[in-house]
């Protein structure tokens, strides 16, 4: 049986996380490979139902990441986000999906370095908790069908 | 149909590497939709460029992905090679297989999988691109200048010079700011008033200014552009047109014991004065708060006495719209109060003054007309102590800033006691001396060697007094931190530089961001010192952060040409990633229901309200509508509606779930 590659997602924002992400490619930082980023102006864009839609693509880990407090780039989106986060995970909760694999953060653009932490982190915390079941899978994992594998 | 072409970069090793990007290419080639799928050495040079013009001529694309560096990179130049084809350059995204893929992961085929992914993502996302195109808004070419300091004289003058027209407005009945209050700027020992006046009669004489003095911005609606700005034009209490500056009605004035603001509460004023000799317009005005007529109805000594009948005592405030292209928030700073340093003695003691005071007490149209004297007797002080960072890089005050102009003036004021009263001694007690601007450490240097004042590193506890003397008490650490007492005659605060008292206010009427200190935030700390994250607004001078008047003036002249830059063009040009609220036929006109939750959540207050009205007048019903000129494209909004009635263009949620499915 092939080792569990987990899928994660990662919503991120342009101008903070996905340019932290550039500097920890640009700084040859490796991190594990299993990360999707999907690039978004601010976080502030996120409508956490995105969320649920990513899980039900067969997501196995979700990381919300943007601009620290304070620095967003639109000033004040990644406040936006912040709310709908604490009041969303209360509903996750509530709804029994597994909190352990949704992760918030905030990675600057300067932080390349934390931005490898970070997965290597969720990479290593979704693996343990395998493959997320909870969720029918709607459509087949198009990875499968394409490509080396 | 779409027809999408996808070019895989090598990057030469960078990506090739690591990811197989001949079998990317391939794979991408099996996916529907994409007819042509290539990968070359390098996207990015000019026979990858022309690669990417021939097919879209030859294959008709109706949108690129380039799978090669960071769009942060060379999205611009991928746009700009799709737009010279004839594509639209918005149709054109790219997926980043070098910062996020190859750069970051090792040579396995885990990696060309997960490049695969990504690319599959981004062409999804491009099917469902639509064309998009530059938005055109008209710009006003007026500038508004708030603060009639030496910032923003500076900005009005660069600005009008330009050829622009500049609308300046100052709070107090003179322009000139704190620079007209100083008696000499280091490191020159330039007079101050000298080198400023004839700033002020220019602003004063320029056709292309005009200016509003006793008057302060009311309200600013608008965005870049096209701003509206509400000025109140306090009332003077006199006819401009006819005063003719004679000044007898001062002089008749019975009231005539008034701190002066200007002197620093060292002097006196009366109740109709002008702020002092050189001001500009050099015209009094009316202190209704401290004037006879206004507290009791009787008096009108000014009016007797003005030869040309100038006196209005029933004038009243006016409110002037004007529309102007972009705002200079120019506004200064103030002088922090020393009532909180009780250990100082401020306040208790008459000769422990400010070094605003001691400017004043120095100055030669000061309360003392230059001349040294203690503020309690009169005489002159024979030893002087001056105290550096009296508040400033003192957390436990408050202040944890460096207000950066004060080791530079303590210097100077030391100088010119010496200059002035020869055999006095002069003593600064200081933390580190600051002095990197030209010149500056030199001026340091010829205040300690030639005119031997003594400096002491080290901070004073207390004054107190005895026997006619206030006795400092000090430490000297270089000397293994032997305690100090100097009676001193006169004791001089360096005290911090902090923003006015409604700065606050300002920044929340002009809608620009502020620090826990209340200056104003600049966009970026290193590379935009002089514009606000407020579309159209800059800013100049003190009112950001504390500064000297070199770097004031370069600053002021700074947001000048970023003025006269957007005043360039008759139009300016946006990127198109804004925001939209849909629109449909009747009966339904939009799925938007007139919440306006985007309204309150909007951190560029971008979105309007529009009424939708059938051909009688009916008011049907009030929508969002979304100012394309000031939408910075955040998509806060459009998470936020409940109805999904409005829609980021560029990020749609269209795209983003057909991204979320691709993956």
């Amino acid at each position: 049986m092939a080792e569990f590659q987990p899928k994660i997602v990662a919503f991120v924002c342009n101008w903070c996380t996905y340019a932290g992400a550039d500097l920890t490619g640009t700084s040859r930082i490796k991190y594990a490979p299993e990360v999707r980023m999907i690039r978004l102006p601010c976080t502030g864009r996120i409508d956490f139902m995105l969320l649920i839609q990513a899980f039900g693509q067969g997501a196995d880990g979700v990381i919300v990441s943007g601009c620290h407090p304070g620095d967003c780039h639109y000033t004040a989106g990644n406040f936006h986000a912040r709310r709908r986060w604490i009041v969303f995970r209360r509903l996750l909760d509530f709804l029994g999906i597994d909190l352990r694999r949704v992760h918030f953060a905030w990675v600057s653009a300067a932080e390349g370095a934390k931005w490898a932490e970070l997965v290597n982190d969720v990479a290593d915390q979704i693996r343990k908790l395998g493959p997320y079941q909870a969720f029918p899978k709607r459509l087949e994992r198009r990875s499968e069908s394409v490509g080396a594998g | 149909m779409p027809r999408i072409g996808v070019f895989v970069c090598h990057c030469g090793e960078n990506i090739a590497g690591t990811v197989d990007c001949a079998e990317v290419a391939r794979a991408m080639g099996e996916l529907p939709g994409v007819v042509h799928s290539v990968d070359y050495k390098y996207m990015c040079s000019d026979p990858g460029q022309n690669l990417i013009r021939q097919a879209i001529q030859e294959k008709r694309l109706t949108g690129v992905v380039v799978a090669a560096c960071s769009p942060r990179m060379h999205e611009p130049t991928f746009r700009r090679t799709c737009a010279e084809s004839g594509l639209n350059p918005f149709l054109c995204e790219m997926a980043n297989l070098r910062e996020h893929c190859s750069w970051v992961h090792e040579r396995t085929p885990l990696t060309t999988q997960k490049a695969i992914d990504l690319v599959r993502v981004i062409v999804e996302k491009v099917k469902r691109n639509r064309p998009l195109h530059p938005i055109n808004v008209p710009v006003t070419k007026t500038a508004l200048v708030v603060g009639g300091g030496i910032a923003g004289i500076q900005a009005s003058l660069d600005i009008a010079n330009a050829g622009h027209k500049v609308i300046l407005v100052e709070r107090d009945p003179s322009i000139g700011g704190h620079m007209a209050q100083l008696s000499e700027t280091f490191p020159t020992l330039d007079c101050s008033q000298c080198i400023l006046t004839p700033r002020m009669v220019e602003v004063a004489q320029h056709p292309n200014i005009t200016l509003y003095t006793y008057s302060e911005l009311e309200k600013l609606e608008g965005f870049i552009g096209n701003f509206k700005a509400t000025i109140r034009k306090k009332a003077r209490g006199i006819d401009e047109k006819l005063c003719t500056g004679c000044g007898l009605c001062t002089q008749k004035c019975p009231t005539k014991k008034i701190p002066s603001e200007f002197n620093a509460g060292l002097g006196y004023r009366a109740a109709i004065y002008v702020p002092f000799p050189q001001a500009v317009p050099n015209k009094p005005v009316i202190d209704r708060a401290h004037c006879t007529y206004y507290k009791t109805g009787r008096c009108k000594l000014c009016e007797r006495v003005c030869p040309t009948k100038a006196l209005r005592y029933d004038q009243e405030d006016e409110l002037i719209q004007v529309e102007v292209g972009a705002v200079v928030a120019a506004t200064g700073y103030d002088v922090k109060g020393c009532d909180f340093f009780p250990e100082y003695g401020y306040g208790k003691y008459k000769d422990v003054i400010t070094g605003l005071q001691f400017e004043r007490l120095a100055s030669a149209s000061g309360p003392t007309l230059g001349v040294i004297k203690r503020p309690s007797d009169g005489r002159t002080p024979e030893t002087v102590v001056f105290i550096a960072c009296a508040g400033s890089r003192d957390p436990a005050k408050g202040i944890h800033y460096c207000s950066k102009i004060c080791c530079m003036y303590t210097a100077k004021h030391a100088m010119l006691y010496r200059h002035k009263v020869h055999d006095g001694r002069a003593y600064v007690f200081y933390m580190d001396i600051r002095a990197g601007g030209k010149m500056y450490e030199e001026f340091v240097r010829r205040a300690i060697e030639e005119d031997r004042v003594n400096y002491v590193r080290g901070r004073v506890s207390r004054i107190y007094e005895r026997d006619g003397k206030l006795i400092v008490k000090g430490v000297d650490t270089l000397l293994n931190s032997r305690p100090i007492e100097i009676p001193a005659d006169m004791v001089v605060l360096a005290t911090a530089m902090v923003a006015h008292k409604d700065a606050e206010e300002l920044a929340q009427k002009m809608k620009v961001s502020y620090d826990p200190d209340h200056f104003l935030a600049e966009a970026h700390p290193k590379l935009r010192p002089v514009e606000m994250n407020t579309a159209g607004i800059f800013v100049a001078g003190a009112c950001q952060a504390p500064k000297d008047i070199p770097e004031t003036v370069a600053q002021a002249s700074g947001a000048a040409s970023k003025v006269i830059g957007l005043f360039s063009k008759d139009e300016l040009s946006r990127e198109p990633v804004v925001a939209v609220v849909n629109r449909t036929g009747p009966p339904l006109y939009s799925t938007c229901v007139g919440c306006f939750l985007c309204e309150s959540a909007c951190p560029y207050q971008a979105i309007e309200r529009e009424e939708i009205r059938t051909r009688d007048g009916k008011l049907i019903k009030t929508v969002a509508r979304v100012n394309q000129g000031v939408c910075q494209g955040c998509g806060t909004c459009v998470a936020l509606c409940r109805s999904k009635a409005i829609d980021l263009q560029g990020f749609t949620n269209e795209q983003i779930y057909a991204e979320l499915v691709a993956l």
